[in-house]
């Protein structure tokens, strides 16, 4: 296990030069999705492997009634979960900020970027609606979770199968084939900025020595669709064009692991 | 007549019988339980004519007097410093041991060592309750600056010194390196260059991963060989 | 009623697999997967225990967190968060794994193990221990023997090992019997039961528990050193 202070990874990146002799934007290897990991229990489900880092995602589907001002529309539900198991610094308990903030960035990505049609999940307008719930766990936490557990998110929509409904009744025993309808996927990259320069999947170390960090999510059409700022330092907009660029770029190589 | 039921650097897991019979004696991390020898841990057998030992492959390191450890400053009051060694507990580095500076009271002990400092002191006591004393007074003892902290599991520790240092005098002439292993799995690498750096430390992980594989200093030296060419590119 | 197996014999346990090492972060890590059932170990510690009037002053000792991922069960979503049940397992795996624990090096710790369900289909707990018993090896802890668990049960009138989900729930009647052993003397460490059975269906039961024991025993083996083997 390799341990770099915060000083060494400013001053290597300072000189565009990380620890792991990675380039800055260059993504730790294998990038690995694979689907299907609880497929005995979850409608949908898939592991992420980036680097060090893996994240296990699943959905559960549900039936109910809709939100009386949205008669029309199933929803998504997304949870993330900081296993004290992947990391000697997530504790038990409540989620903390982290946990929730994570949750948040990925649900803006797949709900606001409307890559899910949710009229498509209306059964009964104003009587039934299917509720997807996307819940996701760091198997280990190696620094980059906000891309894998997006990833994960993703892959675990893309595995799932519609149970069958007997009778307005989920029979979770069997499934059907029909997967759930995605216009696109809104896939992720996270930039982070030291020192000056940007780079992308930070390992842990690198994590705890940034300024800042800009979430992006992009359409099959290299649209925006989601965002997120997180770090103590500002940006300037000239920042944060280079940033979507290198993201949009990126985007594009993890696309093709789906 | 007893028999010895493993070969010799054979891996065993923790419960597994090693020989049967009053002759033989259980030393290390192997114990007695009636007429067998057991192992105590996931490890390698060592048979020594009579005597049966068990050379762990993990574990945590255990603390004991004269280790050369290297360890991380995670707290202080104005008498001493917390210094984190990778044991269960913190080791205690008082200030008429941590330097040969002479210390005002009430002097500000951050001016000499601050939280995420790393140092290379000695374990000058480990007390019944395991409470742990540190001192700097000693040869080469001295807070690191620069480079960088590789950790490995303590037990691979003499694999990667190697007989008389052969192993990592190797690997500190192959990468140009300045390179300082403490007892405690803790390796401190400090070269002219990162590349320097990286080569070393890809080395040192791979003996970790790579202790039990007979012929390793040879394996290494290829390694560290092929990477150095792949850098002049 | 009388049950007969369609996919396997009585004495026989599912299709299991091992594997030490998944978790890189933690001291020591291991997976157990049987039948469908999909258990994870890591292991934490030894590491300073807090509050202060719980230290043992000349032993570390063992915590065990049992947790299922919300999509690990069979029907609906798990509800996030420990319940009762969770809390209940957590300590009889704890138990089940002290007698074989010696901790004496490390006094005032504590050895936290954190045991996920992925997937579950009947027998967790007994996943979950033999899961973190390979974990705890790993680590490097001193250890008397490894622990197996597996369930024993009397499936309508027959007496079995390894139940999964449908014999637990067979309408006409079974019981479960968790068992968790130390192979080497044999020696019991964890005996729970549900339902309600004769003595002798119950001596039945837990002699195929043990004996199925020492089949997990060989899988715990291999995957721990199988981790070792010359490249």
């Amino acid at each position: 296990m390799l341990s770099v202070s915060k000083e060494y990874i400013r001053t290597l990146a300072k000189k565009g030069l990380r620890s792991d002799k990675r380039k800055m934007d260059e993504y730790r290897q294998p990038v690995s999705v694979e689907y299907g990991v609880s497929s005995k229990s979850a409608e949908g489900s898939a592991k992420v492997t980036i680097g060090d880092t893996v994240v296990v995602a699943g959905v559960k589907t549900e039936v109910g009634t809709p939100y009386p001002d949205r008669p029309n529309e199933g929803t998504i539900m997304v949870n993330v979960e900081l296993l004290p198991m992947s990391s000697p610094e997530f504790e038990s308990g409540p989620p903390s900020i982290e946990a929730i903030e994570l949750a948040r960035v990925v649900d803006r990505g797949i709900r606001e970027s409307h890559a899910i049609d949710f009229k498509k999940l209306c059964l009964k307008e104003g009587e039934l609606v299917w509720t997807l719930m996307i819940d996701i766990y760091p198997l280990n936490a190696s620094g980059n979770l906000f891309d894998a557990c997006a990833l994960a998110a993703l892959a675990a929509l893309k595995d799932a199968k519609f149970p069958k409904l007997e009778d307005d009744v989920i029979n979770y025993k069997e499934r059907t084939d029909n997967p759930i309808p995605l216009e696109f996927l809104p896939v992720s990259c996270t930039v982070h900025k030291i020192g000056g320069k940007f780079f992308v999947d930070p390992t842990s170390d690198e994590e705890k020595a940034t300024d800042a960090r800009l979430t992006t999510a992009f359409t099959d059409k290299a649209e925006i669709c989601a965002m997120q700022k997180g770090g103590d330092e500002p940006l300037t907009e000239k920042e944060i064009s280079e940033i979507i660029d290198l993201a949009e770029k990126k985007t594009q190589e993890l696309r093709k692991k789906l | 007549m007893g028999k010895i039921l493993v070969k010799e650097k054979q891996v065993v897991v923790p419960g597994e019988v090693l020989a049967e019979g009053m002759d033989f004696l259980p030393a290390n991390y192997a114990f007695r339980e009636g007429e067998k020898v057991v192992s105590m841990r996931l490890g390698m057998a060592q048979v020594n004519g009579r005597l049966i030992k068990i050379m762990p492959l993990t574990g945590k390191y255990i603390p004991q007097k004269e280790d050369l450890v290297i360890g991380k400053v995670v707290d202080m009051n104005y008498s001493n410093w917390r210094v984190d060694i990778g044991y269960a507990q913190e080791g205690m580095l008082n200030v008429r041991d941590g330097t040969t500076e002479f210390v005002e009271r009430g002097a500000e002990l951050s001016e000499y060592y601050d939280i995420g400092d790393y140092l290379a002191v000695k374990v000058s006591n480990v007390t019944k309750s395991k409470m742990i004393d540190l001192t700097m007074k000693g040869p080469g003892l001295r807070k690191l600056v620069g480079g960088r902290i590789v950790k490995i599991t303590p037990a691979k520790v003499p694999r990667l010194v190697g007989k008389k240092g052969s192993m990592i005098s190797m690997i500190k002439d192959k990468t140009n390196c300045q390179i300082l292993v403490g007892q405690n799995g803790c390796v401190w690498v400090s070269g002219k260059n990162p590349d320097d750096e990286f080569r070393a430390t890809q080395a040192i992980l791979l003996v970790e991963n790579m202790a039990h594989v007979p012929g390793l200093t040879d394996k290494i030296n290829a390694f560290l060989e092929k990477e150095a060419k792949g850098d002049e590119k | 009623m009388s049950y007969k197996r369609e996919d396997r014999k009585e004495s026989e346990l599912r299709p299991m697999k091992a594997k030490v090492g998944v978790v890189k972060n933690a001291v020591g890590s291991a997976m157990f997967q049987i039948g469908k059932t999909i258990a994870m170990a890591a292991v934490y510690g030894p590491r300073e225990l807090h509050p202060r009037f719980m230290q043992k002053p000349d032993t570390g000792i063992l915590r065990c967190h049992y947790n299922m991922m919300a999509f690990s069960g069979s029907g609906d979503r798990v509800r996030p968060g420990p319940s009762r049940r969770s809390k209940e397992i957590g300590l009889v795996t704890t138990k089940a794994l002290e007698p074989a624990l010696d901790l004496r090096e490390f006094p005032k710790t504590v050895v936290d193990v954190f045991i996920e369900l992925l997937q579950t289909d009947a027998g967790t707990r007994c996943a979950g221990i033999c899961a973190a018993s390979m974990a705890l090896a790993d680590a490097g802890l001193n250890m008397k023997d490894l622990v197996c668990a597996v369930s024993g049960g009397v499936v309508g009138d027959t007496p079995v090992a390894d139940l999964d989900y449908n014999e637990e729930a067979y309408e006409g009647g079974s019981v479960d019997i968790p068992v968790a052993v130390m192979p080497r003397t044999g020696k019991v460490t964890l005996l729970q039961l549900d339902g309600t059975v004769s003595k002798e269906k119950f001596k039945e039961a837990l002699k195929l528990a043990k004996e199925g024991c020492n089949q997990i025993y060989d899988v715990q083996k291999k995957a721990l050193k199988g981790k070792y083997k010359e490249e």
